[in-house]
């Protein structure tokens, strides 16, 4: 499962994907107070290949940056510089041919706010397959029978097609979404947040879900998510982002039990967990630093404890971690790189831990 | 059970009076905090976690009101106390700490001002007296160059930094108690530990006790000594943090720890609770879990259960005694 990547060929693959956003005072601002233009580096040189049937999870804290690769690669934004590229064929908002893009589909994290009000669900999930046939708005009897297989497979009533949004609870609505994704018969999702705005019990039943669909017709996803336990859950392979940039992409196993990267690093011993009932938690110090005067050389320097004279000076790149089984994954790191990093600590007394079982007697977990 | 405790609150009851009728979302919540003790208060949206938290810093909007219940602070009841007299006790005994930093500051102050007013009200001290106590604070809580912090506007702080100068305004008056509502939802997972980290140092430090109102229960099990499980307005269990965790008593606690994907674990599904909390407009008969719960039976469709010894928690489940 974990080696997926390495040796199919890519179904989706970004290259030196970049986004910049001018940010800069009005005109007169810089001339009269002599204020520079200001570049806001969102997504800066981010490169990643996702094979068909995998899930790329991409974990980040606000203003990393993972949105923004989302949008990029649905074309809702014009990258800067590089490419995106769909089964071989680029369909970046820069190709000269996007209708590759009618593979993919995208499911936004406010399932309030991403569906019409106004609209009927029915409507709502036909709207693809309508834009799909060119006509903007045939009636929805066409796809009648389309729409309510579709709703039936994210586990809603086909009677609720006749129902407005408002009507839905909140993870019955990122069902609709989910449907209306899953019309035009996609073969990629690009899921950004999908599950943020819910309850955790009912995170639980659309991730149950969106990994059932995965199964049944053979999808490929792109997960982004602040939240790690999420994506250690639902990702194959995992990218970390930070300001603009990956840091460390890894299987996910091998990156929740070995991370290499000192932000990886930080970023799962500050999670809190479960498991971690009554641990002591190493303080984690500093903050993000501000994305338009971004740090010279690695860009996680001024947080990081490792950090020598070239972290200051030079980028690092993404890398093959060094010693490491072939597709273990790979780190911008210096430290890394040169091995100044004490080895990663995989805490086995955590890995024991089982969570209760339900219903059981005997499923009870032994307290650590 | 109420004595020594610092807060004890008995049959609370929450309720809104609306056109359709009284809509109840707090219904007979019992509960007490020790001198010194973290209670986590854990529930999904609308189970009434924030309603209790509010209705103990007596924060209720109209037209909500409590209905029926006791609220009692050391020993002396607070919730029927004047408007004059609450506004005493809020600030000076009890303390808050908001989800959203930026909105529980007045953004035409500077921080600094926003401290020395807060401590003047409650403390009588000089004006230097009460600067001295306000640079003090802020570097209790962990603002570098308190100094030169001190005359800026909170929107020259980061969301971290904000949520810092939140709760050293809680801690102005050295209250007693501080009831934290989501006071890590809006921050990034790295700041959020370094304030987890700072509530714990600072209770420890002063023996203040916190209500930890959150959703998320991997806040809760770093930080909350005794946890509270609320559904539908309702307590279902309470007990020690690691007990609730790890020997869930109730189905409903059963399933949302099953339900919480962990960074540690490795499962095919979550355990998944079907359905969703009733609205407060059709709260069940009996157990308000019943419709649920795999394990229903008639007695839960018809009476309500109450908080019971199970285990080493108190669960409100009528399978604790079949």
């Amino acid at each position: 499962m974990n080696n997926l990547s390495a040796d199919a060929a890519p179904l989706v693959e970004l290259i030196d994907e970049a986004r910049h956003f001018d940010v800069s005072p009005p005109w007169l601002n810089r001339v009269l107070e002599r204020k520079p233009r200001a570049l806001l580096k969102a997504v800066d040189g981010v490169s990643f290949t996702i094979a068909k049937g995998e899930t790329l999870g991409l974990v980040g804290e606000s203003g990393c940056g993972k949105s923004t690769v989302a949008r990029l690669i649905v074309g809702l934004y014009r990258p800067t510089r590089g490419e995106v590229r769909y089964a071989g064929r680029r369909i970046d908002a820069n190709a000269a041919d996007p209708a590759a893009r009618r593979n993919m589909q995208m499911i936004f994290q406010d399932p309030y706010a991403s569906l019409n009000p106004r609209w009927r669900v029915a409507d709502i999930v036909a709207e693809p397959l309508r834009a799909g046939r060119g006509s903007e708005r045939g009636p929805a009897r066409a796809f009648e029978a389309r729409v309510a297989s579709l709703l039936e497979q994210v586990g809603l009533a086909r009677a609720d097609g006749a129902k407005f949004p408002h009507q839905f609870s909140g993870g019955q609505r990122q069902r609709v979404s989910i449907a209306r994704a899953l019309a035009g018969n996609p073969a990629f999702l690009v899921c950004d947040e999908p599950t943020s705005a819910l309850d955790v019990s009912v995170q639980a039943q659309v991730l149950n879900l969106m990994r059932r669909l995965q199964r049944e017709l053979d999808l490929t996803y792109l997960f982004i998510s602040h939240n790690l336990a999420v994506v250690h859950h639902i990702a194959n392979r995992v990218g970390v982002m930070y300001l603009g940039r990956i840091v460390e992409l890894a299987p996910t196993q091998r990156l929740f039990t070995h991370p290499q990267h000192p932000y990886t690093r930080m970023l799962l011993e500050a999670v809190p967990d479960l498991a971690k009932t009554g641990k002591p938690r190493t303080a984690v110090a500093g903050e993000v630093p501000n994305p338009l005067e971004p740090p010279p050389g690695c860009t996680f320097h001024p947080r990081c404890p490792y950090a020598a004279e070239r972290c200051r000076r030079e980028l690092p790149l993404l890398k093959p971690v060094p010693h490491a089984p072939l597709g273990a994954g790979e780190v911008a790191c210096h430290a890394v790189e040169e091995e100044r990093l004490p080895a990663a600590v995989v805490k086995t007394d955590e890995l024991i831990w089982r969570r209760p079982q339900v219903g059981r007697e005997s499923g009870r977990a032994d307290r650590l | 059970m109420t004595a020594g405790a610092l807060l004890a609150v008995e049959g609370l009851r929450v309720e809104f009076p609306t056109r359709q009728g009284t809509l109840v979302a707090v219904d007979g919540v019992s509960l007490t905090i020790a001198p010194g003790e973290v209670l986590g208060v854990v529930g999904e949206s609308g189970a009434g976690k924030s309603l209790t938290g509010a209705a103990v810093i007596g924060l209720i909007d109209p037209p909500g009101r409590i209905g029926a219940g006791e609220i009692s602070l050391a020993g002396r009841r607070i919730d029927n106390l004047p408007p004059e007299a609450l506004r005493r006790i809020r600030g000076r005994e009890i303390g808050a700490v908001f989800q959203d930093p930026l909105t529980s500051l007045n953004p035409l102050y500077t921080i600094g001002r926003q401290l020395i007013e807060t401590i003047t009200t409650h403390l009588e001290l000089t004006p230097a007296a009460a600067r001295a106590r306000a640079l003090e604070l802020l570097s209790e809580v962990g603002i570098p160059a308190p100094g030169r912090r001190f005359n800026h506007y909170p929107h020259q702080f980061s969301g971290g930094m904000r949520q810092r100068v939140v709760i050293a305004l809680a801690l102005a008056a050295k209250p007693r108690l501080i009831i934290a509502d989501e006071p890590t939802t809006a921050l990034d997972v790295s700041i959020q530990a370094q304030i987890i980290a700072l509530l714990k140092r600072l209770c420890r430090d002063h023996g203040t006790a916190v209500m930890l109102i959150t959703h998320d229960m991997g806040v809760i099990a770093e930080t909350a000594d005794r946890v509270a499980v609320m559904y539908a307005g309702r307590i279902v269990e309470v007990g020690p943090v690691a007990e609730v965790i790890h020997r869930p008593q109730h189905p409903y606690t059963r399933g949302l720890m099953g339900s919480i994907p962990t960074i540690v674990a490795e499962r095919e599904t979550l355990e998944q609770i079907d359905g969703a909390m009733p609205r407060l407009t059709a709260i069940p008969s009996g157990c308000p879990f019943h419709p649920r719960c795999p394990h229903a039976f008639d007695r839960c469709r018809r009476d309500r259960p109450e908080l019971m010894a199970a285990g080493a928690t108190r669960s409100a489940c009528w399978l604790v005694l079949k």
